[in-house]
């Protein structure tokens, strides 16, 4: 008797039918054939660009910060000071907008228009409303802080909505109970609930929009990102790569001094 | 200090939530935030021309009416490139969560071989691909190999690492000890743990992570082509540059519906997966 023993398989979780399974891996595959087919790739120009790549890999282990420094000065201070009152502002805006996206606290038509401002904000991407806002208010800082206030807006006023959904609301009612209005009801039964969770998301904007302010300056608006856009177009990866580990950097002491000050808070 | 101890020399005492100092605090701490924003805000806008500013409303309105109607007579020319976005997305995706699955591994505190010297080397490459967005990627690969879809492709891998690495890792960290301690009582080899012990209770968050980081890319990679790296975002560059603003308003309303559609697709693979 040589009865083959069949080693323990764990059954399938996802797709249980077999005939399914079999048509989903032959669609992913060839997807994949025709995808990877429609990538033409000039190989003698990737050979060449080795070259530079490897420049660029020895410009980011030996960065030159001296010789462009006035303008990656000039690019640091725009970028921080825009993320800093893009973030004031943004936070400013988005508490009312972010009450009136939560459902337990507005009438219909209020949350209704908030939310739509939300999906509004949220949809487009940031470099596209930065080409927008260039257009509308000409080159420079001003047009990359309205980009990035108006960003902020749609992130911070949907988790502070969701979060005011998520409350507890016997809190409220207990509030409501002693007779309070509603801008009490806000006061004393909402604004101790989400706070803190308000601050940690505002610092986490900070955060994102440090980051945001490095890459809208490639279309005119400003920050570090002009200065590099610039330093890569005439090939100085060393000054190139000054900045990315200046940027790298900014954002690791954002971090962990971010979370810091949550945990700090909390 | 609390109330209790608080000096009551000014007749009933009252109950405040914060003691006097601590107010005093928060005012100056408050202080200081308006005052670094007042003087941050000058700074910033000491460059502006208030001129242009002021004429926005005029100019919004202008570009405004430049937009409407959208050319749908584009729309044809839009499909090839639009096809060459998903798949920057999707095979990014792909190199991006290969590449990130070394690095998770070497980054988890309890997989790590070691926890000195490659944790530290595993953690800057996430930090340093999570800070460094896909277009200033592709701006270097652009000028690096050349403009066209693999500089596109090889920018949202290069960005899905930290992300795609980062959330991995906090998954392994977070497994359940005792299963994995299970496996290797049985005299597993480091491979057969890894495999059997924390392959499965890592798997639903992977392919979660890996489905969420999709629909960020496809996002993304709408956008690549503004600085070379192929997709609908070189016709969106083509267009702005020839201020054919009604071929624009199509662009983005086409962006606008592939992004919606992968936030749907990613949301539901997900919730069939948890």
């Amino acid at each position: 008797m040589t009865s083959p023993v069949r080693p323990w398989k764990r059954p399938p979780t996802l797709v249980r039918d077999p005939r399914w399974r079999r048509v989903l891996q032959v669609g992913i595959v060839l997807y994949l054939l025709l995808a990877l087919g429609s990538v033409h790739v000039d190989w003698l120009r990737v050979w060449e660009g080795l070259e530079r790549g490897q420049r660029f890999v020895l410009g980011f282990l030996q960065p030159d910060f001296t010789s462009r420094w006035n303008d990656i000065q000039k690019g640091l201070v725009e970028s921080l000071t825009m993320t800093v009152t893009a973030t004031v502002a943004g936070i400013a805006l988005s508490v009312p907008i972010g009450i009136g996206a939560a459902r337990n606290l507005v009438s219909r038509p209020v949350y209704l228009a908030c939310r739509f401002v939300i999906a509004v904000s949220r949809a487009l991407q940031e470099i596209i409303v930065a080409i927008f806002m260039v257009a509308m208010f000409g080159f420079g800082p001003f047009a990359g802080f309205l980009t990035l206030v108006f960003g902020s807006v749609g992130f911070l006023s949907k988790l502070l909505a969701d979060d005011i959904e998520e409350i507890d609301e016997a809190q409220t009612e207990a509030i409501r109970a002693t007779g309070a209005s509603w801008w009490q009801v806000v006061h004393y039964a909402v604004q101790p609930q989400v706070l803190p969770r308000l601050i940690g998301l505002s610092l986490y904007r900070l955060d994102i929009n440090f980051r945001e302010s490095a890459v809208i300056g490639i279309v005119g608006a400003g920050g570090i990102g002009a200065t590099l856009n610039t330093a890569i177009d005439r090939y100085e990866y060393d000054s190139a790569g000054a900045i990315l580990l200046l940027i790298i950097g900014i954002v690791l002491v954002v971090e962990y001094s971010s979370s810091y000050l949550r945990k700090f808070l909390q | 200090m609390n109330p209790e101890t608080a000096p009551a020399h000014a007749g009933p005492r009252t109950w405040t939530h914060r003691s006097a100092r601590l107010r005093l605090l928060l005012w100056l701490g408050w202080l200081a935030l308006v005052a670094l924003c007042v003087f941050c805000w000058r700074v910033m806008t000491a460059d502006t021309m208030w001129i242009f500013v002021a004429d926005a409303p005029r100019q919004a309105a202008d570009i405004g009416s430049r937009m409407l109607p959208p050319r749908w007579s584009y729309l044809p020319e839009l499909l090839g490139p639009l096809w060459d976005t998903i798949n920057i997305a999707t095979l990014g995706t792909i190199g991006g969560v290969l590449l990130a699955i070394p690095v998770a591994l070497l980054a988890a505190r309890n997989t790590t071989p070691s926890r000195h010297f490659l944790r530290p080397v595993a953690l800057f490459l996430i930090v340093a691909s999570r800070s460094i967005n896909s277009l200033i990627w592709a701006l270097l690969l652009v000028a690096m190999i050349g403009p066209g879809l693999l500089a596109g492709i090889v920018a949202i891998a290069l960005r899905s690492i930290g992300f795609v690495g980062k959330l991995l890792y906090e998954a392994i960290e977070e497994v359940e000890q005792s299963q994995v301690e299970a496996v290797r009582a049985t005299g597993a080899s480091g491979a057969q743990v890894l495999t059997y012990g924390i392959v499965p209770q890592v798997l639903p968050a992977f392919w979660s992570i890996s489905v969420f980081r999709w629909d960020i890319n496809i996002r993304e990679s709408t956008v690549l082509g503004l600085v070379g790296a192929g997709g609908i975002g070189l016709k969106l560059q083509a267009s702005l540059n020839v201020l054919a603003w009604p071929q624009v308003t199509l662009i983005l309303l086409l962006i606008l519906a592939t992004v919606l559609l992968s936030e749907w697709v990613s949301a539901r693979v997900r919730r069939a997966l948890i």
